[in-house]
């Protein structure tokens, strides 16, 4: 099996959530709250148990900023980004999980057994990204599952299916990130110095699977400059752990032969 | 839409969505297409990554803004002045697209000499009867047309101008032959006229009006109008943000003239796309839910003096050969008015209707009066309804001066109401315990759970299959109005009064199915039309006036041309324009009039613009689209003197339902305010009118009573704009949408949009609960403070504008005041829509 990802283009996103509604029809995800926020047009706020997309909406001068009487000139920015779960190469949740209820899928995605997962929550925090997030009252895990039933019947995830202006695109990884790279080219081209590619490949995630065409920086749309994989610090710990190993070996070695002697 | 109809001939969008990918620049106004038409605005993307120039001119930063090279924020109500600041910068800089013009349209006649217009009266127009409230359009007639067409022309029916089908323009092959100066220079002829009457609208009349600062409206004048001649072009696009004004009709017509003076109309990526509310609205005026016309925009006929009327506007409909004299014209396709109207009576009463009973034309009912939705509601609420019908409208919510309504409705005997949920209508009377009205709730079936056609906002007849039964008792509308009409029936024929004979009369014979639901492709087939033997007809070109054919609207003849062959159904789309998919109206032309797309002689204007072309070799008309005129009439055809019909059009006359053929940048006759837009202030304005001395729309309807007030001129307790819309996450009056859990979440809550300088002002922070008053009512919501609303100069002083969303109500899983309370029952003079797009307020915390 080829592995698939997401290529989300912010610069060809007109903030409708038809991503968040067809994600949510299809995988049944219920409802999480009524809030306003009055955080310009987004009401979701973020991904969790029961946002598996969310469409964040940039606004600049942010909203409820005031200023003087003296009428502005300069058009506002609006940028709208839809984010998802980044099915990360190295992939902290399924790393942390001690159960083996997330696993890796022949698509390369990360999926989360519904029926294996206990609730135990450590996917939470090794998540480098906040996607995942644990069901209030059921306990259990949940987050995008990269339409894995839909992929495995030769289908689109709902989201890139539904997205009416092709600013999700769906397809091999391969694929998507050479256009995800020929599309910051031609938006450098055309005058958007901006534009960056988001995909996180430099750091420890090691690459993602869902890549990011954004304008400015993505710590504005909630995508960490540097996402850490918790288990990278294992690593340390393992080297420190043998050489302290090695060390009380050679101790008792030394020992057993002192008093051997 | 006879902003269109009258300029062009008929009353729909002049293109297509997928044909704005060919567009080099693209003009939205007076709507958000991203946030109301998200999936046709993927070819706006689409457009824009390929080059061309998106400009949004808006009150608000919208989702639309945010996706397009310009935005231009300007004063609700004030598009008048823009859109003809944009013919004025046309004009006065010799940039129209010459060749165009004077082959296309109607630039050259002259406008009788007694014509006076704004520049003259004050911004009024000659013929105005203060008696009547109304003009009289014989002075905007043309020259050397003769009194008789002058009157004939000046029908009644509002909708039915959706077609432009005022006739009594005599064209050059028509009768009566209008004094023309093809050089343009004589001073009465259109041209000129247009050039004085727009003289005024500057680019510093723009920035006192509109709040466009005069250098910003010249940069945005110099990008869409560059989008002109043989090798570009450009589209605009609008919705009802046009729409709803005192001087909607007018608005658009702005944007029409635009189009003809720049040749962009007929030719790829040019045209008006007028983008309709929501899924068949379009379909709803072609086969109408109106009151003044029938199906393919025929007008209704009126009841006669001699039969009691005491309509001074119209001397009645005795007779079948009265009402074709009245409404045929000698050339273009209203000539075979007669073939349209016989064959919808014969649809309608069968074997019943005959030659010798005019084919059953006495049974049509008559127009009595105003039954618009105003007209009704105003009715209703003094006590003069007794029962009413609701299907797939919550007017409770969803109509202006929505209090008004939901009392007026506890005035009436019964109610009935259809819908998918239990709505504010149906379940009025919650507030209203004292009410006596007896509501019947039945439950209706969705759109998957039927079959049927949807007509979009492109004229695109679409079918869809039904999916799955409808759970319990819920039923589609063709189910009821089927079981109705077998019911009424079934009571006329035993009592075969006077009273009930058109019941009588009426053929109802539809095939059921096992669920008793009436089957469907019999009703397209009747649309369709056929032979009295029961062939599908393939097209209206083969419609008679003998009773030999029946057809239900003969604008949609050949959308199901054999038994075995339904083109709403086809999938299998080619082409640009999608050819294969659906069937478009009229005979599958996708974009309107586009024989304007080649140059009289018939070669394409350029190559990179070739729609429609004609080829000298087959001596027939081709090209990427289904050709919107005479196969094979060859360019240089000259039509006869006395000819008629089709043949009465030139080889180089595109607009072929009009009976000179031409765009008419002047509409002699046909609406009722003026032979040109005017811009007036709305109805409720902070601001007076900087253009004329008139303030408002003479023609325009306020209905002021005490339940539908409004604000004094200027009024200082009400100093803001207030306008009103639609989010992506809602339907229209909610009841689609609050009520499911996933659309529900996305906006859960009513607010308001104000700029921080406004907020700073009333001392209220993003968040607060503020109230936003009007005459009529006030309403909480939540204050969204945003700079994408911005406070502009209007002749020197600061106005602010309030944004409201109206998708909330007192039933679903959120509710929230309702907006339209706010708004006034106020008639627009063409088709007296309501103006809830631009009035005042004043806001305060809460």
């Amino acid at each position: 099996m080829k592995t698939t990802a997401f290529l989300t283009d912010s610069t060809l996103c007109i903030g409708c959530k038809a991503c968040e509604v067809a994600c949510k029809e299809w995988n049944d995800v219920p409802a999480d709250g009524y809030g306003w926020s009055g955080h310009s047009y987004d009401n979701t706020m973020a991904l969790g148990h029961a946002t598996w997309r969310h469409v964040k909406f940039v606004e600049s001068p942010c909203s409820g900023q005031t200023s003087n009487q003296q009428p502005t000139t300069s058009n506002p920015d609006w940028q709208f980004s839809s984010d998802v779960c980044k099915h990360c190469a190295h992939a902290g949740c399924l790393e942390g999980c001690p159960t083996g209820a997330i696993v890796r899928t022949e698509f390369g995605g990360v999926f989360v057994q519904e029926d294996v997962c206990n609730g135990c929550g450590y996917c939470v925090v090794t998540c480098p990204f906040g996607v995942i997030d644990r069901r209030p009252g059921d306990g259990r895990a949940f987050k995008c599952t990269f339409c894995y039933d839909r992929q495995k019947a030769g289908l689109k995830p709902a989201c890139a299916t539904a997205c009416p202006t092709e600013s999700i695109l769906f397809g091999t990884l391969d694929e998507m990130q050479a256009k995800a790279a020929a599309r910051v080219d031609t938006l450098h081209a055309r005058g958007v110095s901006d534009a960056v590619l988001y995909d996180a490949a430099n750091s420890s995630v090691g690459g993602i699977h869902a890549l990011f065409v954004l304008r400015g920086d993505p710590e504005d749309f909630n995508l960490p400059a540097n996402p850490v994989v918790p288990t990278v610090h294992l690593r340390a710990g393992w080297t420190s752990a043998a050489v302290a190993s090695a060390g009380m070996i050679g101790g008792v070695i030394a020992a057993l032969r002192y008093f051997g002697g | 839409m006879p902003g269109l109809g009258t300029t062009f001939g008929r009353g729909g969008a002049t293109t297509a969505q997928q044909d704005l990918v060919n567009a080099d620049a693209i003009l939205i106004v007076g709507s958000s297409m991203a946030e109301a038409h998200p999936v046709g605005f993927r070819w706006v993307v689409r457009a824009r990554e390929q080059g061309a120039t998106v400009i949004h001119v808006d009150p608000r930063f919208t989702r639309t803004s945010a996706m397009a090279d310009v935005w231009v924020p300007l004063r609700a109500g004030s598009d008048i002045v823009f859109l003809g600041g944009l013919i004025n910068y046309v004009l006065s800089n010799g940039l129209e697209f010459r060749e165009f013009v004077e082959a296309y349209t109607n630039a050259s006649v002259l406008i009788d000499e007694r014509y006076q217009g704004p520049e003259d009266l004050g911004g009024m127009f000659s013929g105005w009867d203060a008696a009547s409230q109304s003009y009289d359009p014989a002075t905007w007639a043309y020259e050397g047309q003769d009194a008789r067409m002058s009157e004939a022309g000046h029908i009644r029916g509002a909708h039915a101008r959706e077609q432009g089908d005022a006739k009594a323009t005599p064209g050059p092959e028509g009768p009566g032959h209008p004094h023309r100066d093809p050089t343009l220079m004589h001073p009465r002829c259109v041209f000129q006229h247009l050039k004085r009457h727009f003289a005024r609208y500057t680019p510093q009349m723009v920035e006192r009006a509109c709040g466009i600062p005069a250098g910003d409206f010249v940069d945005v004048a110099t990008r869409y109008v560059s989008a002109s001649g043989p090798d570009r072009t450009g589209t605009i696009c609008y919705a009802v943000g046009l729409t709803q004004h005192s001087t909607g009709v007018q608005i658009v017509r702005a944007a029409a003239i635009l189009q003809l003076l720049l040749g962009n109309i007929g030719r790829p990526g040019g045209g008006i796309l007028a983008l309709r509310g929501h899924a068949s609205i379009q379909g709803s005026t072609d086969i109408p839910t109106l009151y003044d016309i029938l199906p393919g925009y025929l007008p209704m006929p009126v009841l006669s003096e001699a039969s009691g009327s005491s309509n001074r506007e119209s001397p009645g409909d005795d007779s079948l050969a009265s009402y074709v004299a009245r409404y045929r014209t000698q050339c273009g396709w209203w000539a075979y008015v007669d073939r349209y109207l016989v064959s919808l009576l014969k649809a309608f009463y069968g074997d019943s209707a005959t030659a010798a009973n005019d084919f059953g034309f006495g049974w049509i009912p008559r127009l009595t009066g105003n039954h618009s939705y105003m007209g009704y509601w105003l009715e209703m609420a003094d006590g003069g309804l007794e029962g009413l019908f609701v299907m797939g409208q919550n007017p409770a919510v969803g109509g202006p001066n929505a209090a008004l309504e939901r009392k007026a409705m506890g005035t009436l005997t019964w109610m009935v109401v259809r819908d998918l949920v239990l709505t504010e209508t149906a379940a009025f009377w919650e507030e209203q315990p004292e009410s006596d009205t007896e509501v019947f709730f039945f439950p209706a079936a969705g759109h998957a759970e039927k079959g049927g056609c949807f007509t979009n906002t492109q004229r695109l007849l679409q079918w869809h299959e039904k999916a799955v039964d409808p759970p319990g008792d819920a039923r589609s509308e063709a189910w009821f109005v089927h079981a109705l009409a077998k019911r009424l029936k079934a009571r006329a024929a035993a009592d075969v009064s006077a009273a009930n004979a058109a019941l009588n009369a009426l053929d109802w014979q539809y095939p059921e199915d096992a669920h008793g639901e009436p089957v469907i492709e019999e009703v397209l087939a009747e649309i369709n039309g056929t032979t009295l033997d029961g062939s599908h007809l393939t097209g209206f070109a083969e419609l008679a006036a003998d009773g030999s054919t029946r057809c239900g609207c003969w604008i949609y003849s050949g959308v199901f041309p054999s038994r075995d062959r339904n083109r709403a159904r086809e999938r299998t789309a080619t082409g640009t324009y999608g050819h294969g998919w659906g069937w478009a109206w009229p005979a599958d032309r996708r974009i309107l009039y586009n024989r304007a797309s080649a140059r009289p002689d018939g070669r394409p204007w350029s190559d990179r613009k070739a729609l429609v072309w004609w080829d000298a070799a087959a001596r027939e008309w081709t090209g990427a689209d289904t050709p919107d005129f005479n196969r094979t009439k060859p360019p240089d055809y000259v039509a006869p003197r006395d000819a008629e019909g089709d043949a009465g059009l030139g080889g180089a006359h595109p607009f072929v339902m009009h009976d000179d053929g031409l765009g008419w940048l002047w509409v002699p006759s046909g609406l009722k305010d003026g032979p040109l837009p005017a811009h007036y202030e709305p109805l409720e304005s902070p601001v007076g009118n900087v253009v004329y001395a008139q303030e408002t729309n003479p023609a325009a309807r306020m209905h002021e009573r005490p339940d539908n007030a409004y604000a004094r001129p200027h009024d200082s307790n009400y100093p803001h704009v207030l306008t009103t819309y639609r989010l992506t996450e809602h339907h229209t009056a909610g009841g689609m949408s609050r009520t499911l859990s996933h659309l529900a979440e996305l906006q859960p809550e009513l607010f308001c949009e104000i700029s921080p300088e406004l907020a700073g002002a009333n001392g209220i922070a993003n968040g607060d609960h503020v109230r936003v008053i009007t005459p009529r009512s006030g309403i909480r919501a939540r204050a969204l403070v945003t700079s994408r609303m911005r406070p502009l100069v209007i002749d020197g002083r600061v106005v602010h504008q309030v944004g409201l969303p109206y998708h909330w109500g007192t039933h679903g899983l959120v509710t929230g005041d309702i907006v339209n309370d706010l708004i006034p029952m106020s008639e627009e003079p063409n088709v007296r829509i309501m103006e809830s797009k631009a009035l005042v307020c004043r806001i305060e915390p809460a």
